[in-house]
């Protein structure tokens, strides 16, 4: 570790004499999310003692020619409430050198990969989840010819201010056919293949553990004309681990998801199935440590506050799941579209548990690949309508009616599951040239858990540099407490080319932010909200 | 510590020193996939002699496709008045990245679609939130960069369009 922060310093020095008057490109970002909490009874909002907290990362890279070295500097003094508090202190959480030309790219010190859907590998930095699960160790890419690649890669990984006790070998390649024969087809064949190996040693008195456990992948993208097929398949020997209550039991993954993509119409189907395959560098691990994959799920990223009140989490230990979606836009001057189009959506999403019989030989249970469990873990229909009516006027709409199985995808007891339907309208009235006002009102409406919600939202631009955000949540009926409750929240912010400076002040629910299957369980809190961030 | 320190002081003197000097900056070498699954890489992107503006976005950001819808209605004239290029990197992960191309079909979006779902691209571009758009020079400088979109951003994207393709027919 010292002796890598010292060879990339003397390379840094070695760059900056070796250059010339130009050549030199030194780039970074930084950022800045803080809050000063108050204690609020209503909402059990607590201050923490030392009532302000504050996440700061700073990043930057120095590139020369083929050469690029880069290092980010994060303080936690200490971290907002819901982050890990093992992130409390302050380091260089990431460095790394690199050469990169056309043919081989070459990595030394922390580095982000992912091979395929990252069904067996996917390393990735989230701020917003306070996730990192980057290696650190090498990495070497080769690009032997136009649509070939060929990557290795060994490390360990970031466990908050030091690195996991397992060591991740991985290697992937992937061959686009008609890229690399360089032929004309009408039907694109893209074929990849991943090998990833953990090594941890069995330090258990009493069982005796695989210490080198592998996964293998491999996939498949065929497109032709409008319709593109992207599937991948995995498997995992046997992993005894926190996850799986130390069974030794082989996993697997699949995952398909087809498309049709035409002018004005767009279809995308989705499956999944996963049994036990959550894989990590550390077996005793659990939460969001030092996970090596990352399973994708089938329900999309939502982009409205209340959708974000029962997010799905993908569940490694088995899960069974089908999606639909479909886009259509009715042209200009039709009927149905108006003087500008009309966009409509229609999606359907079921997650099921997969198929468990018990048995007591070690291996914990067996399933039948195609028969899903009885369970749902969620279930989804929405529609949405995009309107434009005039050059000056949008709309959207959405319905949902969501299906939540709170204690399997959060992992609690007694809550049971939650039927919701959730109403959205978001307007945008460009006033002139500068101005614009942005509203939304939303609404979800369920007889278990949190009951109803009501919410408005008004942001009003002024182009380019200011926002004026007020949003309000009420809510009612809440089976846990008696008394309705008010979120309110004001910001003002500001934007100066790649600079962004945000301030502002109220109320947050408490709830989980979720990207795939890592969440983060964020508390409420009451205060003060200054963000900040710079590129530059 | 003491090596901390010592660090810190090294890299930010260092820093200061380069700061001073012109900032030549050519796009950094990341392989992006095209929406048929080729691969391309980043020094590819400026092959015209042309502006180019790089738009990073997503399908779950809601100002991104705000941004997108304008500049697509826009495009057309903005391509015969100035040639300029877009460029749209969506930095949807794997859950998310196979609903681009339906996404972008469905909306009619014309310009160029790239993926970068792992995401070095965009920290190679040191792209905090989006959306966050950047011009380009046909000789790889970044001339304007801007983070977020309200509407009407578009007017100022476009005054430095002009600006920058009139230099270069000068």
């Amino acid at each position: 570790m010292k002796r890598l922060i010292l060879s990339m310093a003397a390379l840094l020095l070695l760059i900056t004499s070796i250059r010339g008057q130009q050549g030199l490109a030194v780039h970074g970002d930084f950022e800045i999310n803080s809050q000063f909490y108050n204690p609020d009874s209503i909402i059990d909002a607590k201050q923490p003692p030392q009532k302000i907290a504050a996440n700061i990362y700073g990043y930057i890279t120095l590139r020369y020619n083929n050469f690029t070295a880069g290092l980010r500097y994060e303080t936690y003094q200490n971290a907002l409430l819901g982050y890990d508090q093992r992130y409390n202190g302050q380091g260089i959480a990431h460095r790394f050198i690199q050469y990169a030309d056309t043919f081989v790219t070459v990595t030394l010190g922390n580095f982000y990969e992912q091979f395929g859907n990252g069904l067996v590998l996917r390393t990735y930095e989230n701020r917003a989840l306070g996730f990192d699960n980057a290696l650190d160790g090498a990495r070497l890419l080769l690009h032997p010819a136009p649509g070939i690649y060929l990557k290795a890669l060994i490390g360990h990984q970031r466990y908050y201010w030091t690195d996991g006790p397992g060591v991740v070998r991985g290697v992937d390649g992937e061959i686009n056919i008609n890229q690399a024969l360089n032929i004309d087809w009408k039907t694109g064949i893209t074929l990849g293949g991943s090998f990833v190996s953990r090594f941890q040693s069995d330090d258990n008195p009493v069982y005796i553990l695989p210490q080198n456990v592998a996964a293998f992948a491999g996939r498949l993208n065929i497109n032709r004309g409008f319709f593109n097929l992207n599937a991948e398949y995995a498997y995992k020997i046997n992993d005894p681990s926190a996850d799986n209550f130390y069974i030794y039991k082989d996993g697997s993954a699949l995952y398909v998801s087809m498309s049709y993509a035409s002018r004005g119409l767009g279809i995308i189907l989705s499956a999944n199935r996963y049994d036990n395959f959550s894989f990590r560098s550390d077996r005793n691990a659990t939460g969001n440590d030092l996970l090596i994959n990352s399973l994708p799920t089938i329900v999309p990223t939502h982009a409205y506050a209340l959708e974000n009140i029962y997010p799905y989490a993908v569940q490694p230990q088995g899960e069974m799941g089908i999606s639909g979606e479909i886009f259509y836009r009715f042209r200009r001057k039709s009927l149905l579209g108006g003087r500008y189009g009309t966009l409509i959506s229609l999606n359907f999403i079921r997650i099921n548990n997969i198929d468990k019989t018990p048995r007591f030989d070690g291996t914990g249970y067996a399933s039948r690949f195609l028969v899903p469990g009885k369970d749902i873990f969620y279930q989804e229909m929405g529609l949405k309508l995009e309107k434009k009516f005039s050059p000056h006027f949008k709309l959207k709409a959405k319905y949902v009616n969501l299906v939540y199985n709170k204690d399997f995808v959060q992992g609690l007891v007694g809550y049971g599951t939650v039927w919701a339907n959730i109403g959205i309208i978001d307007l945008t009235w460009k006033i002139n040239s500068h101005h614009a006002l942005r509203s939304e009102l939303q609404t979800l409406q369920s007889h278990q858990d949190l009951g109803n919600w009501i919410m408005g939202f008004v942001e009003y631009s002024i182009s380019p540099h200011w926002y004026f955000t007020i949003m309000e949540q009420y809510n009612y009926n809440n089976t846990h407490i008696n008394q309705p409750v008010n979120y309110y929240t004001g910001a003002i912010t500001y934007v100066q080319g790649g600079t962004r400076l945000s301030i502002g002040y109220g109320r947050q629910r408490e709830g989980i932010v979720c990207v795939g299957g890592v969440c983060r369980n964020v508390p409420a809190s009451n205060g003060l909200i200054f963000n900040f961030s710079t590129t530059f | 510590m003491k090596k901390f320190v010592l660090l810190t002081t090294l890299i930010l003197s260092i820093l200061s020193f380069s700061l001073a000097q012109q900032n030549t900056f050519t796009l950094p070498s990341v392989t992006l996939r095209t929406l048929d699954g080729k691969t391309i890489n980043t020094a590819d992107l400026l092959q015209d002699s042309t502006p180019v503006i790089i738009d990073f976005w997503a399908t779950w950001c809601k100002p991104c496709i705000i941004e997108l819808n304008t500049l697509n209605d826009l495009y057309p004239d903005w391509q015969d008045e100035t040639g300029v290029k877009i460029i749209a990197i969506s930095v949807d992960e794997p859950r998310t990245m196979n609903r681009v191309a339906p996404f972008v079909s469905a909306r009619g979006w014309e310009f160029e679609i790239l993926l970068d779902p792992d995401g070095q691209f965009k920290r190679a571009m040191n792209v905090v939130n989006i959306p966050h758009s950047f011009l380009i020079a046909p000789d790889g400088h970044i001339v304007w960069q801007h983070s977020g979109f309200a509407p009407g951003d578009e007017e100022l994207m476009y005054q430095e369009i002009q600006k920058l393709a009139k230099q270069s027919n000068e």
